[in-house]
């Protein structure tokens, strides 16, 4: 058995997650453990109603756990509570999101998507422009950087959305259904790139995927039935 | 980087199209206080117009103008031999319907003695009434021009001048002919009552030489108070201040109309208010997503509100404006005079400010309620 000595970026450690109570109680995560490494790209897969979103979304701080622990980037920031006031500036800070059509808004073309993040986290304008095309070209769609969303293509506006996820450099990118709205194709384009990312700023991924043909992009995929989620399968 | 600013250029059509509609609400909303204060102007213009420091009218009347009042018109030279006036003069008013080419003109007729006080004071075309009779100065929004013939009762006026802004508080353009002309205007009998009278063995009938007021206009040391005490000594005459006067007309004939114009007003007002929230809330709800995603990447409140709030803002101004522009073309064409103060304006941009701000609540509420999750997910 080898052990991982990279550092511990995600840590969930007995995580759970109730709706209603009484009969009307529904367990959408029980006791979940789940710990993701720097430069890991990892996949949650699980039938519908499974838990998958609702786990995406307590690691992201957008809902709350009903018990357990949530460490991320070495800083304990759930512990039976938040222990940070601002939770939208803790997403700022450390996570990046890649959602499954890409989400990009519609008014801002496509440096103004990336550079806002970066404006709302206090680069002046300049900065953030600069920033942003930097990212575009690294992710080679800097020659669209003036287009509006509506007029990418499915793969440039993934790309862009990637960027976006990026700019921050966050050291947890957390992704939901990536590539569903991609062919294969680009979905091995985009993994790639994800991979290439996760290594290259030691950060980590986790996606929450249906989608079978990228699965041996991962270094690990999580199981999750009725709430529960297995120990990890390394592919 | 404004987002406002750059969602509202990049849905411009749309936008542009949402301030048409709110413009043209405004423009209404502008013309109902320009036909409002146009109500009072004229109600007052009609009033100022012969610059009397004091109007002695029938006794237990508020005439001329909020009731009918008689008095002979020997009553002139009396109050012209009272200490502290200046000059007195004899005025009737009546309102007449005359056929002008095909159309019929309602005229609120002044009854005036050229060289005494009451006559148009400004020209603006022509000359004012040089003969004794059949000669008339009337208001230009009578349709009427120089040289034109009307015919009033049994006798053909010649237009002689033109005057500006000259109405009666019903909107009635007013013309000017002497009182003699005015008089015979206002009793004389049509061709066949006159044959009757005549075999009825009444005799013919005499026009009466009575008229509706007579103005004065004071030394400059003299107190009007005074004077009007002086006048009500008479018991058969009541003494009135300009001041007076004005009130009356404010109080009693245009109250009225006032007050249902100043509650069409504030139904107006909350129309557009409802209108721009159901905008503000429309325009929130299409962006839900939008919100949720920049709740998500971490957006703070004051980002969201600031985007709904501008676009509110901005909606108002430029529905403000454009609404502005647009009575401002249009209001010399209304049949009725509408008078647009800057303060006007000025206050309906106030109001108009605080309603999209208060609108913009609603959209507000929503956007602040929305769950960040729902970004993720189809």
């Amino acid at each position: 058995m080898t052990v991982d000595t990279r550092r511990v970026i995600v840590n969930v450690a007995n995580v759970s997650k109730h709706y209603g109570e009484g009969d009307a109680r529904v367990d959408a995560l029980k006791s979940v453990d789940l710990s993701v490494h720097a430069g890991e790209v990892v996949a949650l897969l699980g039938p519908s109603g499974s838990g998958k979103t609702t786990l995406l979304n307590i690691i992201g701080c957008i809902i709350d756990p009903s018990a357990g622990k949530v460490i991320l980037d070495d800083e304990l920031v759930y512990d039976d509570r938040w222990l940070r006031g601002d939770l939208r500036k803790l997403r700022l800070d450390k996570i990046g999101f890649i959602f499954q059509f890409h989400n990009l808004l519609p008014f801002l073309n496509a440096q103004d998507n990336v550079a806002l993040v970066l404006k709302l986290a206090g680069k002046s304008s300049a900065e953030a422009q600069r920033r942003a095309l930097e990212l575009l070209d690294y992710l080679e769609v800097g020659h669209r950087k003036d287009a509006m969303p509506a007029l990418l293509s499915g793969g440039e506006a993934q790309r862009v959305a990637i960027a976006r996820a990026l700019a921050n450099s966050p050291r947890i990118i957390l992704a939901d259904e990536p590539t569903a709205a991609l062919d294969s194709k680009r979905a091995g384009v985009v993994m790639d790139l994800l991979r290439k990312l996760a290594a290259e700023h030691d950060a980590c991924i986790i996606a929450v995927t249906h989608d079978e043909k990228i699965y041996d992009r991962f270094d690990k995929v999580f199981h999750l039935r009725d709430g529960q989620l297995d120990r990890g399968e390394a592919m | 980087m404004n987002l406002a600013y750059r969602d509202v250029r990049h849905n411009l059509f749309r936008f542009v199209l949402t301030c048409l509609g709110l413009s043209l609400l405004m423009a209404v909303v502008l013309a109902m206080i320009g036909i409002y204060n146009g109500l009072v102007a004229d109600a007052l213009n009609i009033v100022k117009a012969p610059k009397a420091d004091l109007w002695v009218v029938e006794a237990g009347t508020q005439g001329p103008f909020a009731e009918a009042s008689s008095i002979p018109s020997e009553t002139r030279n009396a109050i012209a031999r009272l200490h502290g006036v200046a000059a007195a003069g004899s005025l009737t008013y009546q309102t007449v319907e005359a056929p002008f080419r095909g159309d019929t003109l309602r005229l609120y007729v002044i009854g005036y003695e050229p060289g005494y006080p009451g006559g148009p004071e400004i020209i603006s075309e022509g000359r004012s009434i040089e003969k004794s009779h059949f000669e008339i100065v009337v208001d230009d929004k009578s349709g009427l021009k120089v040289g034109d013939v009307i015919r009033l009762g049994r006798n053909p006026f010649t237009v002689v001048g033109l005057v500006k802004d000259t109405m009666n508080s019903g909107g009635d353009p007013a013309v000017f002919i002497t009182l003699r002309d005015a008089q015979v205007l206002q009793t004389q009998l049509a061709p066949a009552a006159q044959r009757v009278q005549v075999a009825r063995d009444q005799g013919v009938f005499k026009t009466q030489d009575n008229v509706a007021a007579v103005i004065a206009k004071l030394e400059p040391d003299a107190d009007p108070q005074a004077v009007a005490q002086t006048v009500r000594q008479w018991k058969h005459l009541s003494a009135l201040t300009q001041g007076d006067q004005e009130s009356i007309l404010l109080l009693s004939v245009v109250d009225r109309a006032k007050r249902q114009i100043g509650l069409f007003l504030g139904i107006l007002l909350t129309v557009s208010a409802v209108v721009i929230a159901l905008i503000i809330y429309t325009m929130t709800m299409e962006k839900l997503k939008q919100i949720a995603t920049l709740k998500l990447i971490g957006a703070p409140d004051r980002t969201i509100v600031g985007l709904i709030v501008q676009q509110s803002v901005a909606l108002g101004a430029v529905g403000w404006s454009f609404g502005l522009v647009l009575i401002l073309l249009v209001k010399d064409y209304f049949p009725r005079r509408v008078v647009l103060e800057p303060i006007n304006a000025a206050a309906l941009a106030g109001i108009i400010l605080v309603v999209c701000i208060a609108a913009s609540g609603l959209g507000v509420r929503a956007a602040l309620k929305v769950d960040p999750a729902t970004a993720i997910g189809g």
